[in-house]
């Protein structure tokens, strides 16, 4: 089985299992869903870490360093502005 | 253990913690250690790939870093909650950009790859990257208030798009390849160009009151986006963590087209606005009954039980914390009080509960539409700030233009006020038939200003 369709296996699969843990998360924390979810969409900075750290001249230099830039508003932003909301759910 | 069998075994614990920590968001008492989970995840990815992958130069990553980490850190702190949904617009834009680019500089670095499976992946995740980046920047732009916020239309618009759809997979086909000798990366150029336009024309005719629909959308598609990156360069990781966010993203956008009684097909090309048939100038010509503050003060301060009913007019006018002194007030006068919350309420998904929560409303107390509805009939008042189309009770008219859309029955209610600048019509551009019952009455005013009234007007009951 070539690589292309192990990565196929395993993205269906997620979807499904995703599919199932986020069914369940209630309206009222559908903002930081989407806020956290925009966060793990910062994974981007895993491929953005091995593009930079291989760049060769201006072109690709710049592409890396862009791609890491996005990424990590991602990952920062998303997490920090996550855990502030999150932290304004309180139970009176 | 050899370190590469020790790096993918990181990679698999950090995707099982983004599981986890999704898991833990559903319940608020343990959301917090749920995102805590899933940055922890992201550490252990992100070192996982620092120690695997073959970083000739860290140059241009510490400057992506202090650049990114800056700009994400610095916005995170200051936004302002009203601001949330465009927050959410441009990090969605910012996800998929940054999968586009590792596509991007993956095609640069070898543009002769031909129409092989790495040619194919790399082209999808330009597409769809390319797409959320420029669809979530209008997004942003439309609710920043930087363009119109209503739905920009011209004649043509739909078989000019058709038309992009075609253009790109021809542009795709050549750039592998497969038709014509041209320039590899020139073609690939032109590919980028199209994909950005197709996000341009994906979000402009989309506005108002369906902008949760397509910030949903293209926060699915920013995970894909990140699952066609993790294609492209082989990491497992990647395709998993893009497919929980694109499933999550999905799920929002079918509640959403739900809580709309419209199919996405219909928010992506158009139902609103289409008010052909409606007389528009007899709308808010009919009479209605009027009260101010201490009117409204004594209709919710008498009584058992009072729902609030929230709408993006409170998060324009930002009186969120005012609102929540009502409601507090009332609470220490016996009343029951609770907040009912439509799923479409707002700009974006769980809009107005972010709002209340910051104001410091207790979140036992926000009840959605299923949760509420039953209890209308029993209710002795309803506050409804900023709302409209979501509590029109023309949407059980077969003929209405928003028939079938889910509302809050808060016309069963013994007593309705209803907040609000003007009879002027919500975003469906119709008029509303609740405005004018006999047991309706309208609280003209913007709405901090009323609603500071109003606390006062409470305050001050005997």
């Amino acid at each position: 089985m070539g690589e292309l369709m192990i990565g196929l296996y395993v993205f269906v699969l997620a979807t499904l299992a995703g599919r199932e843990v986020i069914t369940k998360v209630p309206p009222t924390l559908h903002t930081p869903l989407m806020s956290g979810a925009n966060a793990i969409s910062g994974i981007a900075i895993v491929g953005a870490i091995v593009v930079a750290g291989r760049a060769e001249g201006t072109l690709q230099t710049a592409l890396g360093i862009a791609a890491v830039a996005m990424a990590m508003v991602n990952v920062i932003g998303g997490f920090l502005v996550t855990d502030r909301m999150l932290g304004m759910f309180r139970k009176r | 253990m050899n370190l590469e069998i020790l790096v993918e075994l990181t990679y698999l614990l950090s995707a099982i913690l983004f599981v986890v920590g999704l898991k833990r968001l559903q319940s608020p008492a343990t959301a917090r250690a749920g995102n805590a989970i899933a940055a922890f995840a992201m550490l252990l990815a992100i070192l996982a790939t620092v120690v695997d992958a073959e970083i000739l130069t860290w140059t241009g990553i510490l400057i992506g870093v202090v650049i990114g980490g800056g700009v994400g850190g610095l916005a995170a702190r200051f936004v302002q909650m009203t601001q949330m949904p465009q927050m959410v617009g441009i990090f969605n834009g910012f996800g998929g950009g940054a999968s586009a680019l590792v596509a991007v500089a993956e095609f640069v670095a070898a543009p002769n790859v031909g129409a092989g499976t790495t040619g194919v992946t790399i082209l999808l995740g330009t597409l769809i990257g390319g797409v959320t980046f420029s669809g979530s920047f209008i997004a942003f732009a439309k609710l920043q208030e930087l363009m119109t916020g209503n739905p920009i239309t011209f004649p043509g618009q739909n078989v000019f798009s058709a038309l992009l759809l075609v253009a790109v997979l021809a542009l795709g086909a050549m750039t592998l390849g497969l038709l014509g000798d041209g320039d590899p990366l020139m073609l690939f150029y032109a590919f980028i160009a199209v994909s950005l336009l197709l996000g341009v024309l994906l979000v402009i005719p989309i506005g108002g009151a369906d902008m949760p629909v397509v910030i949903s959308l293209l926060n699915s598609y920013s995970g894909l986006a990140a699952s066609a990156a993790g294609f492209v360069i082989g990491n497992m990781v990647l395709i998993i963590s893009g497919a929980l966010v694109g499933a999550a993203g999905l799920i929002l956008t079918q509640l959403m087209c739900k809580g709309m009684n419209r199919s996405l097909a219909n928010v992506a090309f158009g139902g609103f606005g289409g008010t052909a048939g409606i007389d528009k100038a007899q709308i808010g010509k009919r009479p209605v009954r009027t009260t101010d503050a201490e009117g409204a003060a004594a209709e919710i301060g008498y009584v058992n039980s009072v729902v609030i009913v929230p709408g993006y007019g409170l998060a324009v006018a930002q009186a969120q914390h005012e609102l929540r002194k009502v409601g507090d007030l009332l609470g220490e006068r016996g009343v029951d009080v609770k907040y009912a919350i439509h799923p479409v309420a707002g700009r974006m998904p769980g809009h107005m509960n972010v709002l209340l929560a910051e104001a410091d409303v207790s979140y036992d107390k926000l009840y959605d539409l299923d949760e509420i509805n039953d209890d209308f009939s029993k209710t002795d008042a309803v506050l409804i700030v900023g709302a409209n189309d979501v509590v029109n009770p023309a949407a059980r008219d077969p003929k209405s233009l928003i028939a079938g859309m889910p509302i809050l029955d808060v016309d069963k209610a013994r007593r309705v006020i209803v907040m609000k600048r003007s009879l002027s019509p919500g975003f469906a551009g119709i008029d509303n038939d609740l405005f004018y019952m006999d047991n309706t009455l309208m609280f003209f005013g913007d709405a901090k200003a009323s609603m500071s009234d109003l606390v006062r007007a409470v305050r001050e009951l005997a």
